[in-house]
């Protein structure tokens, strides 16, 4: 049989027997287990309406929990235990092999840094976007260009940025965008201009923010009356600002000193730490459209009296974005942040089509997939889906709380 | 907003500015993809795809006629007309031609007018912009006439050819046809299933009261960000075992699984928030639960379903991992497009004409389906995001 009539056979047989198994568990119920008849009809309608709930999601909770419950305890057991011993106990065996790779910590750090980067960028270009479009007639238009990308797969994504990154040895003519404007800079005042100024007036302007972020985080710390435990969030969140806002302005001492290969065609995916970063613009490229979307519909949300009184008060646009309305959407922007970090810690395509893990570009999710398929060595396979579900949790249990709040 | 005020913004013309770069910046890389597609290898390697817009100075190779329409001239062998009018291929009649050269080494060696000597200066060639040519040579001309190379401002070009590769007439390896039909397989029934699924279970969460709702809501807004990578190894290890191996019914099972903590979090959001007279007042007419349902609350619903599908389309369509880890086994047979890119980007890694183009070809329904829907998409974000 074709694929094609297969998919369909099992569209009818799928859909046809989800609607069959509601309708006929629901006419069991009422008709022959419970009728609403007889002597006990009034006790009967009770029974059903105590049970119909479950038929309903009997299916859902199945799928859910086979799917998704299950796996988790599963691969909890796996690893610690050992393909090769028939699956004997090991206890954290598998864990310690994984410490001791140095392919680990690669991965580690590599998704620190996306982690830090990626919801950063999306967030706050993003927040441009919403906020530059909201202004203009043919925003809605802009919008849906820059919506776009989120339509498209990680892998067609991966082909597009290869083909910006793409490099031709010298003499070539360059195909790829990024090298092609690499080569026009040939060390003179141009050169001087973009590529020493620009980064660190850039770098100055970021780590400026960064720190003023961090203040803001810290100083209630010593005036303020929260709680410990807010208070203890609050400073490690601070100090991880201000020590983001010194290593950017050590970088900015980097880049005064450094000599750049003017003239070589670069590629740019195979330059070691770097070359992370040019994987990481291709999450953003992504992400942002779904970060503005969402801080859009938040911006419009604000009451427009705290904007025109700010108006009435003599603010300029830059203090009421950064005073009236930032405040405002703080908690859509960690909505946001969130949800990019959820995607952050899980990518995978990328890093698997673009590099594969080499050039020391590894990502947790793709080190566990080569663990697992290339390696076929599960314990360690499973073992990192742990540390995957370990730094995923935060974020669940956080959101389990919120939702439970909003519900009451 | 700031304008409300009745001020109006002096910053107007940088604030345009500004969006146009944002969208050019997100834009380009894409329309690069796009416009290789329709380029040739040869095209695709002499140029940036950014010149292939505008009109550009080209060298092409022509040839004279040969020994067939050669005249004899006293001791001379001579060949007349028009490059451009006599070759099929090439410039279009009327193009302005700059240079020509009879070598490759030396392609424009000469300007038009001027009359090329070579071969011991046995042959020489001269012709004008418009393309007519005087060929004469001493000794009697072979079969095929002499290679001329034209330089030449050309109108962008652009052919369909990769297209007609990739998915009706180029070899089996690269054939996008069979990858995009699987890709289809796999994506309806894992986009219908769910939401079958959900919504009967998002109706009994949202209009049901029954002990333990809450706990059983917090476990759903809990299992949306589990990371589907915990589930690979316990899943395929239940596959093998069950019988149900690698292949679409296991891809179906598990999209349907995966897609069904959004898909339950969304519908249920959305049917809370119909107004209760109306089920009630079905209730009071004596509807049972499964005629609301069926009659009243999934015709009012379509907005958020219509967003989840959009969503559940969308990821089904553009999976890699689930696919490669329950469907694609060693045959290959059952390849989805995501995995055929992949392995393009293995072995034709160079060939950006064959590459740009199955990756548009495998872009191309995602983007179609998000411009015709994308007010759908945006409301499902709007709901999806836990706030």
């Amino acid at each position: 049989m074709s694929p094609a009539l297969l998919g369909l056979v099992t569209i009818v047989i799928g859909v046809g027997g989800c609607l069959g198994y509601f309708y006929f568990s629901n006419l069991f119920l009422d008709k022959v287990l419970f009728p609403a008849s007889g002597p006990n009809a009034g006790r009967n309608i009770n029974r059903a309406n105590m049970i119909r709930p479950w038929l309903f999601l009997a299916p859902a909770i199945l799928a859910l929990g086979l799917y998704l419950g299950y796996p988790v305890f599963e691969t909890l057991r796996l690893s610690l235990t050992d393909r090769t011993q028939d699956g004997a106990f090991v206890g954290f065996a598998n864990y310690q092999q994984m410490f001791a790779e140095p392919k680990f910590w690669e991965a580690m750090r590599n998704n620190m840094l996306w982690l830090i980067v990626v919801p950063a960028a999306s967030t706050a270009f993003g927040l441009l976007a919403a906020q530059l479009t909201d202004r203009i007639k043919w925003g809605a238009f802009a919008k849906s260009l820059i919506f776009m990308p989120m339509a498209i797969s990680f892998v067609g994504a991966s082909v597009i940025f290869k083909l910006v990154y793409d490099a031709r040895p010298a003499g070539n003519e360059q195909i790829g965008i990024l090298n092609a404007v690499w080569m026009q800079f040939d060390g003179g005042f141009g050169s001087l201009l973009f590529l020493k100024m620009l980064p660190v007036v850039i770098l100055a302007v970021f780590a400026a923010l960064v720190a003023y972020i961090g203040w803001l985080l810290l100083r209630p710390i010593v005036t303020g009356s929260d709680n410990i435990l807010v208070k203890a969030l609050r400073a490690i969140s601070g100090l991880i600002s201000l020590w983001i806002a010194v290593v950017a302005l050590r970088n900015i001492l980097d880049v005064i000193g450094m000599d750049f290969p003017y003239g070589q065609p670069q590629s740019w995916l195979t330059m070691p730490f770097y070359n992370n970063f040019f994987l990481m613009v291709v999450l953003i490229w992504i992400q942002t459209g779904f970060a503005m979307v969402i801080l859009s519909a938040a911006l419009r949300g604000i009451p427009e009296e705290t904007v025109e009184a700010a108006i009435v008060d003599g603010a300029n646009p830059f203090q009421i974005f950064f005073k009236i309305k930032v405040p405002q959407i703080m908690p859509t922007i960690v909505v946001v942040w969130t949800t990019i970090t959820l995607v952050v810690l899980k990518v995978f395509d990328i890093v698997f089509a673009m590099t594969n893990g080499q050039w020391e570009t590894q990502v947790l999710a793709n080190y566990m997939y080569d663990k697992l398929f290339r390696a076929n060595d599960w314990g360690v396979g499973s073992a990192s889906a742990i540390i995957i579900m370990l730094l995923v949790s935060p974020i669940l249990i956080w959101n389990v709380v919120q939702a439970r709040k909003e519900m009451r | 907003m700031d304008n409300i005020a009745g001020r109006k913004s002096g910053l107007s013309w940088a604030v345009n500015l500004s969006v146009v770069l944002l969208v050019a910046l997100w834009l380009f890389p894409t329309v690069g993809l796009l416009v290789s597609s329709f380029r040739t290898a040869d095209q695709i390697s002499a140029s940036g795809w950014w010149k292939a817009l505008f009109p550009a100075e080209q060298v092409v190779q022509l040839r004279t006629g040969g020994a067939e329409v050669a005249i004899q001239e006293g001791t001379l062998w001579v060949v007349e007309g028009n490059l451009l009018e006599d070759s099929e291929e090439g410039p279009t009649p009327g193009t302005e031609i700059t240079r020509f050269g009879v070598s490759s080494k030396a392609v424009d060696a000469f300007a038009v007018g001027e009359t090329a000597s070579f071969t011991k200066d046995t042959k020489t060639f001269t012709m004008d912009a418009a393309g007519n040519y005087r060929f004469t040579s001493t000794k009697e001309l072979k079969k095929r006439g002499q290679r001329v190379f034209v330089t030449a401002t050309l109108p962008p070009d652009f052919t369909l050819a990769n297209y007609d590769q990739v998915l009706i007439s180029g070899n089996s390896n690269d054939s996008m046809t069979k990858a995009f039909l699987n890709t289809l397989t796999v994506t309806i029934p894992a986009t219908i299933i769910p939401i079958v699924i959900a919504a009967f279970a998002a109706y009994a969460l949202a209009w049901m009261e029954f002990p333990g709702r809450a706990l059983l809501i917090a476990a759903i807004v809990g299992l949306l960000v589990v990371p589907l990578q915990l589930a690979l190894i316990p899943l395929l290890k239940l596959h093998l075992n069950v019988g149900i191996g690698k292949g679409y019914l296991g891809v179906w099972l598990a999209h349907t699984a995966f897609g069904l903590p959004l898909a339950i979090y969304l519908l249920r959001n959305y049917m809370s928030g119909l107004p209760r007279d109306i089920i009630e007042n079905a209730k009071v007419d004596g509807a049972t639960d499964f005629q609301i349902f069926t009659k009243i609350i999934l015709p009012l619903s379509f907005p958020a379903l219509a967003s989840f599908a959009i969503f559940q389309f969308l990821w089904t369509w553009n999976d890699l991992l689930v696919a490669k880890v329950f469907l694609i086994d060693s045959t290959g047979n059952t390849t989805v497009m995501t995995n055929q890119i992949v392995e393009l980007l293995g072995t034709r890694g160079g060939n950006w004409e064959i590459l740009a183009t199955a990756a548009f070809v495998s872009i191309s329904v995602p983007l179609l389906v998000f411009f015709a829907m994308q007010r759908y998409l945006v409301r499902g974000l709007l709901a999806g995001s836990v706030k």
